[in-house]
């Protein structure tokens, strides 16, 4: 599937235009190897321009490009094995988030994430990443066995929010996120979080306790989505590029306002243009955080994870 | 997330409930439509005393209410919301907060005390819906973080009132982090084997319920309170279904696991005491 934003517009059309230039050198024989060069360094410089430059928006749109790599895509780039693991153990399986153990450059790990899906039949099956409160249940059933086992655990972050429900209403959705962020913040073994599509409120933050907590830079991370902000404090559909702006969601933002740890940069154009090289990237980061924390005492581990998450917020004293 | 769908009688509590009202004041049960005094109302702990229905109120209410002769000592009283991404929506969060607090004479939608109940030394955390819905920004975040390292450093038991329209949109991921900070603390205080009573109150939804106030030793409430993650109105629009009569009340919690009882707002003092003279 190809999707074109419209600020990828002035790409498209350098591409078309080369295209162009080059067939015309094909059949006509002459030699336009100056323009096509001269169209080249433009088309680089415009892609700098355009993906170096997004919008809150912009970012929010990458972060459901409809190729974009989900937590499947990343571990099957990154681990050498998987073994997944199903169910809460009290209700049923829930198929928005998806975990199990897997091995990451020769390192154990517990490996937890939303499954947004990718067509119609998948988006369904996985309720689009939008997780019941037995997903947020059967994370933290796999967290505890990491713990048991000693491994560090890593979550994978995608979804549009908690799945809005009867159900997830009668099982407790507020209940299951709120043991899982009590849960997570002493849980006896290093938590990685990265954000590698949406990170939507509470049903986010439900596997985002984190020791270290990372966006890749085209995702967003809020209390709310764009759509529903506008929606609430405008009451229209129609100020989503506004609210995108207010809310302050993207990678840069969060990180300038110390909420995450780091940002995880894409390739040029998005992850989608490169899950290897996405995945790679992301994989380094992850060994060297495991590494680093692992020499970490338990009680400073989750001590320093405490108050970080503690030291969030601005007040005035009076 | 619905803290700007403000009823009746919320907006009304801030001034409806001024201690120094005179006697002959009134307002209609939104219930029943009867006239209650407001003497009555005070005597009656702000429950219509023809069908029970239970009045929206705020802190300084529930404090004269189960704090021992209404007598306390206000912890951080002075904390107030800082504007940190500079929010503007159709309003600025700055004028915003003005306003609330001309309205409201509250600094934010929080307030905690330090005293006994029935002589047990305990502290109480009392949200404020008339204050921009309740909603939980920064200061909320912090002031229950620092209540609950009171009650660690002096032992006392933690009760805290949720009464909220869930997150403070205009603190953004400010907000959202207030989650994962008051959670943490709540982790704290219950590996000290403190006891923590989240009392939940109408409305408590949103991300206040997908934190502090799902996370009680107990977890209690008053008659036909709503509680519940995501409001009704995004439920239907999801579902594209009518909701089930009594769906997401205090009674339908409770029905399906999740709260430990639901007791009348004239008895709660006492059973509150109880609890904690049994568990100490
Ligand atoms: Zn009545």
């Amino acid at each position: 599937m190809e999707t074109t934003f419209d600020f990828e517009k002035p790409i498209e059309d350098l591409l078309v235009q080369l295209e162009k230039v080059k067939q015309v050198a094909e059949k006509t024989k002459v030699d336009m190897s100056a323009t096509v060069r001269e169209l080249e360094a433009e088309l680089e410089k415009t892609r700098n321009k355009v993906y170096t430059n997004l919008t809150g928006w912009q970012n929010v749109q990458m972060s459901r490009h409809p190729d974009r790599p989900q937590t499947l895509d990343y571990i099957s780039l990154i681990c050498e094995d998987f073994i997944e693991l199903h169910g809460d153990r009290t209700v049923k399986d829930d198929k928005a988030i998806i975990g199990g153990f897997a091995t990451i450059g020769g390192v154990s790990v517990m490996v937890i994430g939303h499954q947004k899906g990718k067509n119609t039949k998948e988006r369904q099956f996985r309720n689009f990443g939008m997780a019941n409160p037995e997903g947020y249940r059967k994370a933290l059933r796999l967290m505890k066995l990491a713990e048991k086992f000693n491994k560090p655990v890593v979550t994978f972050i995608d979804t549009m929010g908690a799945y809005p429900g009867i159900e997830a209403e009668e099982r407790g959705q507020g209940e299951a996120i709120a043991r899982n962020l009590l849960e997570m913040s002493v849980l006896e073994v290093p938590i990685i979080c990265v954000i590698i599509g949406e990170g939507a409120s509470g049903g986010a933050l439900g596997i985002g306790i984190g020791d270290k907590v990372y966006m890749l830079e085209h995702t967003w991370y809020s209390v709310i989505s764009p759509e529903s902000c506008s929606s609430i404090l405008w009451r229209s559909w129609d100020y989503k590029e506004k609210a995108a702006e207010c809310l302050k969601l993207t990678s840069e933002n969060m990180f300038a306002n110390g909420l995450i740890d780091g940002i995880i940069r894409e390739p040029l154009g998005g992850a989608h243009q490169n899950p290897e090289e996405t995945a790679n990237t992301i994989k380094n980061q992850l060994l060297e955080d495991i590494a680093a924390l692992r020499l970490k005492t338990t009680e400073s581990l989750i001590a320093e994870r405490i108050d970080k998450f503690c030291k969030m917020g601005v007040v005035v004293e009076g | 997330m619905a803290w700007f769908k403000r009823s009746k009688i919320g907006i009304n509590t801030a001034t409806e409930n001024k201690k120094e009202a005179p006697d002959g004041l009134w307002k209609k049960c939104p219930s029943c439509k009867k006239p209650l005094l407001n003497s009555e109302q005070i005597e009656n702990q702000y429950v219509c005393q023809y069908c029970n229905y239970h009045l929206r109120i705020g802190s300084a209410e529930y404090f004269s209410i189960l704090f021992d002769n209404n007598s306390f000592k206000e912890l951080f009283p002075n904390l107030t919301s800082g504007d940190p991404l500079n929010f503007e929506d159709t309003k600025k969060y700055t004028d915003r907060l003005e306003e609330s607090y001309l309205k409201t004479g509250l600094k934010d939608a929080i307030r905690c005390g330090y005293g006994k109940i029935q002589g047990e030394d305990i502290v109480i955390a009392c949200m404020d819906f008339a204050f921009i819905g309740g909603s939980m920004g920064s200061v909320v975040g912090e002031k229950i973080a620092r209540s609950i390292d009171y009650c660690l450093e002096h032992k006392l038991p933690f009760l805290l009132i949720s009464k909220s329209g869930g997150a403070r949109m205009m603190e953004a991921a400010f907000s959202l982090m207030q989650m994962a900070k008051t959670s943490a603390k709540l982790a704290l205080l219950s590996k000290a084997k403190i006891p923590y009573i989240s009392y939940l109150t109408d409305p408590t939804t949103g991300g206040v319920t997908a934190s502090y106030a799902m996370l009680g030793d107990i977890n209690i409430s008053e008659p036909g309170a709503l509680i519940g993650f995501a409001g009704p109105r995004v439920i239907k629009e999801t579902i594209k279904k009518d909701l089930p009569k009594g769906f997401q009340t205090a009674e339908f919690v409770l029905e399906h696991g999740f709260l430990d009882f639901i007791e009348d707002r004239r008895n709660m003092k006492n059973k509150i005491a109880s609890f904690i003279r049994i568990v100490k």
